[in-house]
């Protein structure tokens, strides 16, 4: 029991920094996200092609291989930049093409008879999106939202193993101070990773299930 | 033009905007490119007045040619495989026993299995691993295989779950009523027809699994990205972006194979085999018809 109090300051630092990570992250993801996922509807197809291509390759790159090319690539490239905003950086190129996705699926959601009413009284496009499709679109991308921010809260735990000192960093130096609670150690950093992620996933859930009577 | 329903066919006017747009946007992406790639290219100097050569230069090429480097990499591959491998299989066999228990008729069994699953889910991967390979002593290998099985096992087991209980009752019954045992119908019956219709998830999932081995970099396993790492150690920083480069189009190639394939598997399996009715049929227009990608229909047929 000491050793958890011994480590309490430590964890708690450790855990602002993955909520800082979180949170920083996750609103340039979903800035960056939102406007691919604009470029891959968008009627230019030039623009269309290179949102997809975007999207394609960076989910198809492992998470740890863009936070290495942060860590150590971009700095031999003359980016001289602290360690935690390099993981900003590589954390919220990551997430965004998965925000893409959540946003143009429930973008596709929509059904075609609401696009093709607002066209038939004569809205424009701008109009067609702004104000029937997207109010739409945003109920229903919610809860993978919140499913993608969940899994950027898991994903945080990767900058740890790139000089960033957020939970998974504090874990580690957790475990070598306290080699013989070693369980107990690991036990705590997951509770508090359970602690953001447990009620994200109830709040999706909530959500999931209002919009389903709504519709 | 694409035939959207968002907007009108278009007029002339409207074509050349668009044309217009399009060649603008298009040089603008060249020029990105183009600027991204000089500056790359340019040689660099350094504080200390010190000049290094650009990261296209000849200089940080010619390792390429060297057969010891394609054997790291070769080995790098291999072990990344064999971790993916063995963790893919470990991870549907716990999945499947996952989905069995999460839908067990004794509260006393559903009830842990769900809090474990939830438990499991909630966590980083990471931090799976690391738990595994400090607690267990396992070896880095297998920490990472076992991490990855129970996290990815509890992902599929969700999923075979969800569509054990998308089937319809009358599959259930028609088992219990030809005299099946539950564990029979289940097994015969349900767990068959959830197993085809789920499998499209489950590969997506090992397709992640496949790039989650990665993580296994952390715990010092010599897969692909600790190989990069190793040889940036042998070979000094002048390599690095060389190595990345290589190693990044192996990821790429890898996992975009294994991408495709999946996508294939789910075209051909999908509406053939196991495709059922579900019970509670969704009232037409609820479900998604794909506003924007969808193409105008041609005749005056409602599309369905």
């Amino acid at each position: 029991m000491d050793a958890i109090i011994d480590v309490t300051p430590l964890y708690i630092e450790g855990f602002l920094q993955t909520l800082a990570l979180l949170l920083l992250a996750g609103s340039g993801a979903f800035v960056l996200g939102v406007l691919v996922a604009a470029l891959r509807i968008s009627p230019v197809p030039v623009l269309r092609g290179f949102a997809t291509a975007y999207t394609e390759l960076l989910r198809n790159v492992p998470l740890l291989l863009v936070l290495f090319f942060c860590a150590f690539v971009l700095p031999l490239l003359g980016v001289q930049l602290d360690y935690f905003v390099l993981a900003v950086i590589g954390l919220t190129a990551y997430t965004s093409p998965f925000v893409a996705e959540a946003v143009r699926s429930g973008i596709n959601g929509v059904h075609i008879g609401q696009a093709e009413a607002a066209r038939s009284i004569g809205l424009p496009f701008g109009q067609t999106i702004s104000l029937i499709v997207l109010p739409q679109a945003a109920r229903m991308v919610v809860p993978p939202l919140i499913n993608v921010f969940i899994a950027l809260t898991k994903n945080t735990s990767v900058a740890g193993a790139f000089f960033v000192f957020e939970l998974f960093g504090a874990t580690t130096r957790g475990t070598r101070d306290h080699g013989d609670e070693v369980i107990l150690m690991l036990l705590f950093a997951a509770v508090l990773y359970l602690v953001i992620t447990v009620p994200l996933g109830l709040i999706a859930g909530a959500i999931e299930k209002k919009v389903r009577v709504l519709r | 033009m694409s035939g959207s329903v968002l907007y009108d066919a278009p007029g002339p006017k409207t074509r050349r905007r668009s044309a217009i747009a399009s060649v603008v946007s298009a040089l603008a992406l060249v020029a990105a490119g183009a600027w991204i790639i000089a500056t790359l290219a340019a040689p660099r100097i350094a504080a200390n007045g010190a000049e290094t050569p650009g990261m296209f230069d000849g200089s940080r090429w010619d390792i390429a040619l060297n057969p010891q480097l394609w054997e790291n990499f070769g080995r790098g591959v291999l072990a990344t495989l064999a971790m993916a491998g063995v963790a893919a299989v470990l991870a549907i066999l716990f999945g499947i026993l996952l989905s069995f228990a999460r839908t067990a008729r004794s509260m006393w069994i559903r009830v842990p299995t769900a809090a474990l699953l939830e438990f499991v889910r909630g966590m980083p991967v990471l931090l799976m691993i690391f738990f595994i390979f400090l607690v267990f002593s396992t070896g880095a290998y297998w920490a990472g295989v076992l991490g990855l099985a129970v996290y990815n096992g509890a992902i599929i087991g969700e999923a075979l779950r969800a569509g054990i209980v998308s089937l319809p009752k009358g599959q259930g019954e028609a088992g219990y009523s030809i005299g099946l045992t539950p564990v029979q119908t289940r097994l015969s019956i349900e767990f068959p027809q959830a197993f085809r219709q789920m499998l499209p998830i489950i590969i997506a999932q090992l397709v992640v699994l496949l790039k989650d081995t990665s993580l296994a970099y952390v715990v010092g396993y010599n897969e692909l990205a600790r190989t990069i790492k190793n040889l940036q150690n042998a070979l000094g920083n002048r390599y690095l972006f060389t190595l990345f480069i290589i190693g990044l189009l192996i990821y790429l190639i890898m996992n975009l194979t294994l991408s495709w394939l999946a996508r294939v598997i789910a075209k051909r399996s999908g509406p053939k085999l196991g495709k059922v009715t579900p019970d509670d049929v969704p009232p037409v227009g609820s479900q998604g018809t794909q506003a924007i990608t969808m193409v105008r229909p041609k005749s005056g047929k409602p599309p369905s």
